[in-house]
């Protein structure tokens, strides 16, 4: 399985882990990178990333999230060099990245971006020489990835007869067909199936699993939290959050839901501290402050009627992002 | 699988020559299978090859008159012969037994003509429908000449010493600056070249705008920028289009020599026809070179197939200049001097140039000059194009402008 040792803040030192095989395990480094555009139409410039930093542990899933327009997209194409940085370093185990190990990463673009009268073979064997296989073994992992991602029987098929599905299925295949070190990919569940979605988040745990740094942006919160082992929230060309989901959530307050049909709501307001943030029939979502037992709290329900339901409630990456996004905009 | 760590990183280095070579070996394979591809090099080589053919029989069509004498007519016709063959009519005199036998032969077809005889100052001719006008001519000229033969012989003359003496007499010209002297032949070939680079020039230069942004709007040029240099990219495009259409161009110029040798449509030797399409296929890559470059930068600036029309129009335009001032000044004033002099510039020697070339007489100094200032224009034209294709490249979206891309 993948690593579990990611739960440190990503103000680490670069050398604090140890990978798998022992020794130093080369970390993917976002190093204070800054981007500037001349603004549309007109003078000026616009920053699209603002000392963006973070890295990425071998074996480590890592998930991107930001509200449109913040600056996930430009840092991938930084990475990749297909964008010039302004300032800061993208560095792979501990050396800027070059165009020669550039070749090593596996790169899912947001805009999808294959040949669309190309056959999905020879489009696949392509991708894979320009990053330096033999044709020999171009071929065998063509073969061995479009098996594994279930259109092996369309690869004398021009990628533009396939469905959107399938040409997703494609696309991820020619980000992994070079067996990359490093995974890069942007927005990659934006339009899959539900079954295909399985089949990438598989992949991706599964080249976690065998030490690769992924790096993948989701707007798709709910499967951030299921398969990352972290999560960068960025804002304005910043990272503003990052951490595992839970560190994520230890910053906010504990909450609650507590189910006592009949009883009403102003037991809750009895317990001292306590705040009640949202009634739904006999269903109460509570608020307790710093140091407040929750034992203390069912005893109250208890007194007040028979309990059908207690539950510590885990808040959502949803409401972490909003939360910690307008929290950042009011500041 | 690789386990992912840097100590057993595979050696993925690629050369510039292994990115050039991999791009290009795309832009072969894909463009030799492609149907418009093939349709269009065979319709091309059809073209020349129906053109040969359309031109060996204007050329040495059945225009022979078959034309009929009796007995009374034969000294007439013995005349009519000489000088048909002098006014380019070629006339076939048959003997005919009498009058009413070469009637009916005219009648069958068999005559187009039939020359009775003569009454006073009258030559009666007998035609099925109406007397070719050249022949006529001849006819009215030769029917003077026996009037006058015979006042010669009258006269105690002999006619035949002076039809040699009038023979004989000619004008000789003192010009003070002779025109060349151009064969039509070469005038026909040089058109057919200027057509033909003109043509391939077009069509490869628009496959290669339509190529950068094929990638650009598939946005596939991401992930090819990943992995090779822009450079890399834009010289395998052009390099790969450009072998694709030296082969078409090679196959439509051989198509032509042959065609034109062996169906006797050229009357011209080997060595000037295949000199020409020699001629042809040189100007081709430079040409292609030179135009390439400026489609493909200019490709750089957009993003959508329905604007590389706009984009290019430009390169186009000149493209087009070139070869309609060629078409239609060289064939009639092959050494006029404007266009002697546009033909040294590189941006209309690629279409002008092979024209004149295959029209012959072309001093050495303007062969060498135009092919020099040619050469010379494409080091300046790779560092400017390649930097507008590299700042284009990768900007999606709106038209990028020229201005932006050259910074």
């Amino acid at each position: 399985m993948h690593a579990s040792t990611s739960t440190r803040p990503h103000t680490d030192p670069p050398d604090a882990r140890t990978g798998s095989t022992g020794g130093s395990a080369p970390r993917l480094e976002f190093d204070a990178i800054t981007k500037r555009y001349a603004a549309q139409g007109g003078s000026g410039t616009v920053t699209a990333l603002d000392g963006m930093s973070f890295h990425i542990d071998p074996g480590e899933l890592f998930g991107f999230v930001d509200s449109n327009g913040a600056g996930k997209t430009t840092t991938m194409r930084i990475a990749l060099g297909v964008l010039a940085a302004d300032s800061g370093e993208v560095r792979w185990g501990g050396a800027p990245i070059t165009f020669e190990t550039r070749r090593r990463i596996g790169y899912m673009p947001e805009e999808r971006g294959l040949y669309p009268r190309m056959k999905v073979g020879e489009q696949l064997v392509y991708l894979a020489r320009l990053h330096g296989l033999s044709r020999p073994l171009a071929q065998e992992r063509t073969r061995a990835w479009t098996e594994r991602l279930g259109v092996a029987e369309r690869l004398e098929d021009e990628v533009q007869k396939l469905s959107l599905g399938n040409q997703q299925r494609v696309q991820l295949a020619s980000a992994l067909v070079h067996d990359p070190e490093v995974l890069i990919l942007d927005e990659p569940f934006s339009g899959l199936d539900p079954v295909a979605v399985e089949v990438m988040s598989e992949v991706l745990r599964e080249r976690s699993g065998a030490g690769v740094p992924v790096l993948f942006s989701s707007h798709q919160l709910e499967l951030v939290e299921r398969i990352c082992d972290r999560v960068g929230i960025v804002r304005a060309g910043r990272m503003v959050a990052c951490g595992t989901v839970d560190d994520l959530r230890g910053t906010g307050p504990e909450q609650v839901v507590v189910d006592v049909p009949g009883a009403g709501a102003e037991w809750a307001a009895a317990v001292p501290g306590v705040r009640t943030l949202d009634v739904t029939g006999s269903r109460l979502l509570l608020e307790l402050p710093e140091g407040t037992d929750d034992q203390q709290v069912l005893q109250a329900a208890l007194a007040a009627g028979p309990v059908r339901e207690f539950a510590r409630r885990r808040p959502p990456l949803t409401e972490l992002f909003r939360h910690v996004v307008t929290e950042e905009a009011g500041a | 699988m690789s386990n992912g760590f840097h100590d057993d990183l595979p050696d993925v280095r690629l050369s510039s020559a292994q990115a050039v070579r991999l791009v290009a070996g795309r832009e072969i394979n894909t463009r030799l299978r492609s149907k418009s591809y093939q349709i269009i090099t065979a319709a091309l080589m059809l073209m020349v090859l129906v053109f040969s053919v359309v031109m060996q029989m204007v050329t040495s069509g059945d225009d022979v008159q078959k034309v009929g004498f009796t007995a009374a007519s034969a000294p007439l016709a013995q005349r009519l012969e000489t000088l048909a063959d002098v006014a380019g009519v070629e006339v076939d005199t048959v003997s005919v037994d009498g009058e009413q036998a070469g009637r009916d032969q005219v009648a069958d077809g068999s005559l187009d003509a039939l020359l009775l005889q003569r009454q006073g100052t009258q030559v009666p001719v007998v035609v099925e429908e109406e007397l070719d006008e050249t022949l006529q001519a001849s006819i009215t000229q030769a029917a003077g000449q026996v009037t006058l033969d015979q006042e010669i012989t009258r006269l105690g003359g002999d006619p035949s010493v002076v039809a040699r003496q009038v023979a004989e007499t000619s004008v000789q010209v003192d010009a003070i600056d002779p025109p060349q002297d151009f064969d039509p032949q070469r005038l026909a070939v040089g058109s057919i070249a200027g057509i033909l680079i003109y043509l391939a020039l077009i069509a490869t230069g628009a496959s290669v705008a339509q190529g950068v942004v094929e990638e650009k709007s598939s946005r596939v040029v991401e992930l090819l920028l990943a992995t090779v240099h822009p450079w890399q990219l834009m010289a395998g495009k052009v390099v790969g289009i450009g072998v694709v259409g030296l082969l078409q161009v090679v196959l439509v110029g051989a198509t032509g020599v042959l065609a034109g040798q062996l169906t006797g449509a050229l009357s011209l030797s080997w060595a000037t026809t295949i000199g020409s399409a020699v001629w042809l296929v040189v100007w081709f890559v430079l040409g292609f070179t030179l135009y390439s470059l400026v489609f493909a930068g200019l490709g750089a600036l957009v993003s959508r197939q329905e604007d590389v029309g706009g984009v290019t129009t430009p390169a186009t335009m000149l493209l087009v200049v070139g070869y309609v001032v060629g078409i239609s000044v060289l064939p009639n004033s092959p050494d006029n001097t404007v266009v002697g002099i546009m033909s040294l510039l590189p941006v209309f020697s690629p279409t002008l140039m092979p024209m004149r070339l295959a029209m012959g007489a072309v001093p050495l100094w303007q062969t060498v000059t135009a092919l020099a200032l040619a050469v010379a224009a494409v080091p300046l034209l790779v560092a400017l194009t390649g930097r507008i294709y590299r700042n284009g490249v990768v900007r999606t979206g709106a038209r990028v402008r020229l201005r932006d891309a050259l910074r």
